[in-house]
């Protein structure tokens, strides 16, 4: 069998209570070991103060020539974003 | 007790015998960048001596204050000889495999964590402020030497008899750690630093532990070794020291 | 530079596919691991980010080489900051390989049987500290004239892995300047070593961006696939340009008697590097390619019980966690 450690992909959450963000991806043995290897490879220099681990093998991706069909559609739909609509000045901050 | 002991003077023996180790440690363990089993294990690693060097920078930078003579971390870790240094046999052992490299380091770490937390009490603030930045490094070294001596432990077969074999070699040098001198009695008795023996009872709680769970056994009843506190090496230290010292020692004038 | 001579590998497919892949890159697109991409952009891109990640787990030998012998306790822990960025560096580059479908120990295999190769540079020897300043000024410094437009290169995760690591190289080239203006005004003694090192260091810098490239149809097509993004004389100009007055300041002397300011060009004509002996590195004839590839073998073999040692114990827990539910 092979003695490779799996692949993992590494989510760090900042300081600043932001979502945890995919910073790249590491080799352990397992999850614990895995997430010692983030804290050890990935906030070298104080980047964060959480971190997720999730082996490569199971992350499910949209497939790339979905692209169109997956993401084309919002395009149409302007009205979800604040700036379709006007607002007269008089009004204030909205 | 009489009180033959200066305490300025044990104090700055004290403060040596902390940073003398990390230093030397520190050093041990920054021989590996370059040479580890793993990238990831490379970069550990060096994150490990990286915190063993900032420590020195500072217990010793402490000790040179508390000396007065004008010797920075700097004039105490590259201008002393061998039998000035105060670190512990068990740090000065060569790193071996792997696998002795890391039972040395979870058998220090098992002493350092407690010896940090009970030097967070200490009465000199200077002293419980170095204790407490460190306690929280140390933390998580502990945490991965043990962790790793389970693993190793209980791996392959090649793995529990090489982790075997570095715990037979090293803990002979383990003694030293857990007995008290003169000077640490002293120094324990003014409430300035902890006396080894008071950590006995947790380093051997914490290793039994780790050890049980790693499936290996301490050897028993073996002789310990000492005299590394007191300035009584073994022979590695002094090529250790003449590689570390060398530039400062062959260029006295130059500033780096 | 850290890929040297990397051959881009010839493509045989659907001509609509391959223009509607380069109109993608020509518009500015990232490419990303599961998609499409021509075989020869695939197999070229493994072999250049493989080869720059070999470079930077082989640079850290050179400088590993002084971690012991570092002057004082900030200088050791620099250095040793540096040097593990290094390895870092190495980490994240073979991580952007294996979306590519080829694994790290298959990459490091190559490496040591000497299939793949690692940038010429450290095959040359690091003999006194101020060498330690001169590979951080001179060979992170032409280093990183590369890294930075490799920052906008067409493939997703190496541009990713570029930006993070010119955002951690900053410090690389300036604490090695820092170490040489300590050195370039400190003793005799110590300027001389300066001095030393920037002799032996000058000439293997200017051959990190290897030969000219501008005739050759692989550099086009690797252009043209925006996998490099300058030729090598372009980049070996520029870091003339930089270097030149930055020798001046510590009063050091760039080992090149026809090293002259060409006003016409904007520019200075410097002496090419001698390339029969960039060949001969290249082969396997450096000062030290014997000693870095040993020390390569020599981690990886006594380091397999280590891996082994871990994965059997993490597939015991699995067993158990498994059997208790």
């Amino acid at each position: 069998m092979s003695s490779e450690w799996p692949l993992w992909e590494i989510f760090i959450r900042g300081q600043h209570g932001l979502n945890h963000r995919h910073v790249g991806s590491l080799h352990a043995p397992d999850a614990e070991m895995a997430v010692k290897h983030a804290r050890d490879v990935y906030t070298r220099r104080n980047e964060g103060v959480s971190i997720w681990v999730v082996p490569s093998a199971a992350i499910t991706a949209s497939s790339p020539s979905d692209k169109g069909p997956l993401f084309e559609p919002s395009n149409s739909k302007v009205y979800r974003h604040p700036t379709f609509f006007d607002i007269p000045e008089d009004v204030g901050k909205m | 007790m009489d009180t033959v002991v200066d305490l300025d003077t044990a104090l700055f023996e004290g403060l040596c015998r902390m940073g003398d180790s990390t230093l030397v440690l520190g050093h041990r363990v920054s021989e590996w960048c370059g040479h580890a089993p793993v990238l990831e294990e490379d970069i550990a690693l060096a994150n490990m001596a990286l915190d063993l060097i900032g420590q020195t920078q500072l217990w010793l930078g402490l000790a040179g204050e508390v000396e007065g003579k004008g010797r920075d971390a700097d004039a105490l870790a590259f201008r002393r000889d061998v039998w000035e240094f105060r670190n512990l046999l068990l740090v000065e052992r060569p790193n071996g495999d792997f696998g002795q490299t890391l039972m040395r380091q979870f058998l220090f770490d098992a002493w350092h964590q407690p010896m940090l937390k009970a030097l967070e009490g200490s009465n000199d603030a200077r002293i419980a402020e170095i204790a407490a930045k460190a306690g929280r490094e140390v933390a998580y070294h502990l945490e991965r030497s043990a962790d790793l001596v389970i693993r190793l432990g209980d791996g392959t077969e090649e793995s529990h008899k090489r982790m075997q074999t570095a715990l037979d070699n090293l803990w002979p040098y383990t003694g030293e750690m857990l007995t008290s001198d003169e000077t640490d009695r002293a120094l324990a008795e003014a409430g300035i630093m902890a006396a080894p023996d008071s950590i006995r009872p947790a380093w051997e709680s914490l290793v039994g532990e780790v050890l049980g769970e790693a499936t290996l056994t301490a050897p028993e009843g073996a002789y310990m070794h000492k005299g590394g506190n007191q300035g009584t090496h073994s022979e590695h230290l002094g090529h250790m020291l003449a590689t570390m010292q060398w530039l400062q020692r062959a260029y006295p004038d130059a500033t780096w | 530079m850290y890929a040297q001579m990397v051959k881009s590998e010839a493509t045989n497919e659907d001509p609509a596919k391959l223009a509607a892949f380069q109109a993608r890159i020509d518009a500015g697109e990232k490419i990303e691991p599961k998609e499409w991409m021509p075989e020869g952009y695939r197999k070229t891109l493994i072999r250049q980010i493989g080869q720059h990640a070999h470079s930077e787990i082989v640079g850290q030998l050179p400088e590993g080489n002084w971690i012991t012998r570092a002057p004082t306790l900030e200088r050791k822990a620099i250095l040793l900051a540096k040097v593990q960025d290094e390895a870092g560096h190495g980490l994240y580059l073979y991580c952007a390989a294996e979306t590519l479908g080829v694994s790290r120990d298959e990459l490091t295999e190559a490496l040591l049987s000497g299939k793949m190769k690692y940038s010429s540079i450290f095959n040359y020897p690091t003999l006194n500290w101020a060498d330690i300043g001169a590979v951080g000024w001179l060979v992170d410094g032409a280093a990183i004239m590369n890294q930075v437009p490799l920052q906008r290169t067409s493939f997703g995760p190496y541009s990713r892995a570029m930006i993070r690591i010119c955002k951690e190289e900053s410090f690389h080239q300036r604490q090695g300047y820092d170490i040489m203006m300590k050195m370039a005004k400190g003793t005799p003694e110590q300027k001389a070593m300066a001095q030393d090192a920037l002799n032996r260091f000058w000439y293997p810098s200017l051959m990190m961006f290897g030969p000219s490239d501008k005739d050759s149809v692989h550099s086009a097509q690797s252009m043209a696939w925006k996998i490099k993004i300058n030729t090598n004389d372009e980049l070996r100009q520029k870091f003339v340009d930089q270097t030149v007055p930055q020798a001046e300041y510590l009063g050091l002397t760039i080992p090149d008697p026809d090293l002259r300011w060409n006003e016409e060009k904007g520019g200075y004509d410097f002496s090419e590097p001698d390339w029969s002996e960039f060949f001969e590195v290249i082969k396997g004839n450096g000062p030290c390619n014997a000693e870095r590839m040993e020390a390569r073998q020599k981690a990886w073999d006594d380091g397999a019980w280590f891996r082994e040692g871990l994965m059997a114990h993490a597939r015991k827990r699995s067993a158990a966690k498994v059997a208790a539910e």
